[in-house]
């Protein structure tokens, strides 16, 4: 088992004649059943063609309906990478991971209150992607870092994601699935949201949790650990060090009810019984010490 | 996946509180009349086009919190508006926004004086919980409204808006009742709140602070100050928000690192840092501090680093006269560590690297890499994992090397 996605996902690249979206959907492609998985692409106008043998096609919903595909990977460029989160939620595919970076916030506050009522899941935008080791692998991280195992891995950061799986790697832990949910102010699943479906995958023993400065997000998924979780979790909070002046404008320090700094993050999540560690280098060892 | 996260402020464009007004009274925002200077002369001749009375004359800088640095001053004569005028322009304003070094005054507004009967506070942001624009007003106005927000607050009111119906009349009644604003002028300040959700939205603003809106004796609601950012991701669409940029007003090492796609925030330590990705960034931050360093800079080269580019990336930290040590740390994901040591090498040649360079690279193509960094014949010392290059760069500035 393993969480929202495993070998048994088929996906639609949506901006696959891109030089991203190329790249990523090729390496996708390459890594364990990938071949198997990457089924679709989608790029207006250039529906008939293919690339790497993979058909595309005009809309999602045409891609959907030729290939059974149920999860999509998009690509697209800003300026209309929400209106390709729209199209996929409207083909109701199960789970959307955008990758994009640099979409207006406007445009993604519409695109979430549409969703509202939806059944399609949302990754990112503004994400490494997710991953199920040995299995299949939907982003832009490296693939051969990771392998099979006990721990999951639930970040906002990309590089410190990889940071997290190397350090688990280090000490003989491989990963059930991570996922990195970004870091953008308007987006899809966040940290809680993930933390459930990890605590009710059976082969998922012990979970990671990487948060950062600003918001609640992580406050509101140890208060959920503490009443719920069955497995041990671990985590870091990055920007301890981070000069108070410089982090946010008056009223989104109001919003948050001038929280969401690191130390009243770590605060919480330790009152919950999560071990935090303020080491970053320590996130591979402090799990192995939680594992039983 | 930048500094958005990190620094708000940094990756949010400014603008000045005039220009702020200018934006604002094209969605019918009701503000006093002013006319901005850039000398004492156009200062006096403003006021006497303004006509009247009273005169403000206000320092234009970005930073907030300008009047308790003396950059506001009432002005009861065209002649004490020169007095003023001349006072200001130029001046090294300090604020409790600007830092102790203060922020040189270029411009001025100069506006027709307001009675006023109230102050309230008035400000939009996007709220993360709701996935919403958030109106959010007080009674409590021309205050530091942090200040308010931690130690009352009751006394803020909120309400979240749906992007499809906009922010409808009765919420924003609702609010300006709750504020304690008199039943006769409710109407006036439900058409401001409106207007100001729609130059919001239409400008892709990040943050609108109306500090304070006031209540004049003759019961009009006015906006008396104005501020707004806007999302950096969006500015593609609105070049007249563009051409209002101020570069006088900005970080030159900052605006420097984002004509390379660099993300840069300059800080108080001594070891430079460079790092692929915000999270990773901002980590290795925390780790120098915890083994008792202490960061010169946050510097995130993004996803794609080219020679080039970490070339400038040492070129900006070198700039930094605090600068005593560098630590690169990398974890190549799409990035190759190859790509990485190679823009290392050529960098450090190119700039004549005078102060100690630790790097630690992981990921893709690591070996290559530090082939690469060993053969160079350059005086790089290798840092085997992130903990490990922190304690050496820490190490090499204390001189216990």
């Amino acid at each position: 088992m393993s969480i929202l996605i495993n070998k048994d996902t088929r996906v639609i690249t949506q901006g696959i004649t891109g030089k991203t979206g190329q790249f990523h959907t090729k390496m996708g492609k390459e890594y364990a059943n990938g071949r198997n998985c990457y089924v679709a692409g989608v790029t207006p106008r250039k529906g008939g063609q293919s690339f790497e043998e993979i058909p595309i096609y005009e809309t999602v919903r045409d891609a959907k309906q030729a290939t059974g595909a149920n999860v999509s990977v998009i690509y697209v460029p800003p300026p209309y990478a929400a209106a390709a989160i729209d199209e996929a939620v409207d083909a109701e595919l199960d789970l959307v991971i955008c990758i994009t970076e640099g979409i207006p916030v406007r445009d993604m506050i519409r695109t979430r209150r549409k969703m509202q009522g939806r059944s399609t899941l949302l990754v990112g935008p503004n994400c490494p992607g997710v991953i199920t080791p040995d299995e299949i692998k939907i982003g832009i991280m490296p693939g051969h870092i990771h392998k099979k195992g006990p721990v999951g891995v639930v970040s906002r950061s990309g590089t410190l994601t990889y940071e997290a799986v190397g350090q688990l790697m280090e000490v003989g832990l491989g990963q059930s699935s991570c996922v990195g949910i970004g870091g953008d102010p308007v987006n899809g699943l966040k940290h809680i949201d993930v933390m459930r479906m990890f605590n009710d995958d059976p082969r998922t023993e012990a979970v990671v949790m990487v948060g950062e400065i600003g918001g609640s997000n992580e406050e509101e998924c140890a208060r959920w650990v503490k009443d719920n979780m069955k497995k041990p979790v671990v985590g870091f909070i990055a920007g301890l060090t981070a000069p108070p002046g410089k982090r946010m404008g008056h009223a989104g320090a109001i919003i948050s009810g001038g929280k969401g700094t690191a130390s009243e993050k770590i605060a919480v999540m330790e009152e919950c019984g999560i071990k935090v560690t303020r080491n970053p280098a320590e996130m591979g060892k402090l799990l192995k010490s939680v594992l039983r | 996946m930048r500094l958005v996260r990190f620094c708000c402020a940094g990756k949010k464009m400014k603008i000045h509180e005039y220009q702020a007004k200018e934006v604002l009274r094209k969605f019918g925002v009701v503000t006093p009349r002013g006319i901005p200077c850039f000398t004492v002369d156009e200062a006096v001749r403003a006021a006497q086009e303004l006509g009247g009375k009273t005169w403000v004359v206000k320092a234009q800088i970005h930073a907030g919190g300008r009047g308790k640095g003396g950059g506001v001053k009432l002005a009861k004569s065209v002649e004490e508006v020169r007095q003023h005028a001349s006072q200001i322009l130029g001046m090294q304003l300090k604020t409790p926004q600007t830092g102790p070094q203060g922020q040189k005054v270029r411009r001025l507004f100069i506006e027709e004086g307001a009675s006023i009967r109230k102050e309230y506070y008035v400000g939009m942001v996007v709220d993360r919980g709701s996935q919403r624009v958030v109106l959010m007003a007080s009674s409590e106005g021309g205050m530091d409204i942090e200040e308010v927000a931690a130690r009352t607050p009751e006394k803020i009111h909120k309400a979240a808006i749906d992007p499809f119906a906009g922010l409808t009349d009765r919420d924003a009644e609702d609010i300006a009742l709750k504020i304690g604003l008199p039943e006769k002028a409710v109407r006036e300040a439900r058409d401001l709140f409106k207007n100001l959700y729609r130059a919001f939205d239409e400008t892709d603003a990040s943050l609108a602070e109306i500090n304070p809106l006031i209540l004049t004796t003759d019961d009009k609601v006015v906006a008396l100050d104005a501020k707004l950012n806007f999302d950096d991701s969006a500015l593609f669409r609105h070049p007249d928000i563009v051409a209002m940029r101020d570069l006088d007003e900005e970080d030159p090492a900052e605006i420097e690192a984002s004509k390379h796609d660099l993300s840069y925030i300059q800080l108080d330590g001594d070891i430079g840092c460079l790092v692929n990705g915000a999270g990773l960034a901002m980590a290795t931050m925390d780790i120098i501090k915890l083994y008792g360093g202490s960061p010169a800079n946050f510097l995130d080269v993004g996803g794609g680093a080219s020679t080039e580019k970490v070339t400038e990336a040492f070129k900006i930290m070198l700039k930094n006269p605090k600068l005593k040590a560098i630590l690169v740390n990398i974890f190549g994901g799409i990035m190759k560590c190859d790509v990485i040591a190679a823009g290392v090498v050529v960098a450090a040649r190119e700039v004549k690297l005078r102060v100690p360079l630790i790097v630690r690279l992981e990921g893709t193509n690591v070996d290559l890499g530090k082939k690469l960094l060993a053969e160079s014949g350059l005086p790089i010392i290798s840092g085997s994992n992130m903990a490990d290059a922190a304690q050496k760069v820490v190490a090499a500035v204390s001189g216990k090397q």
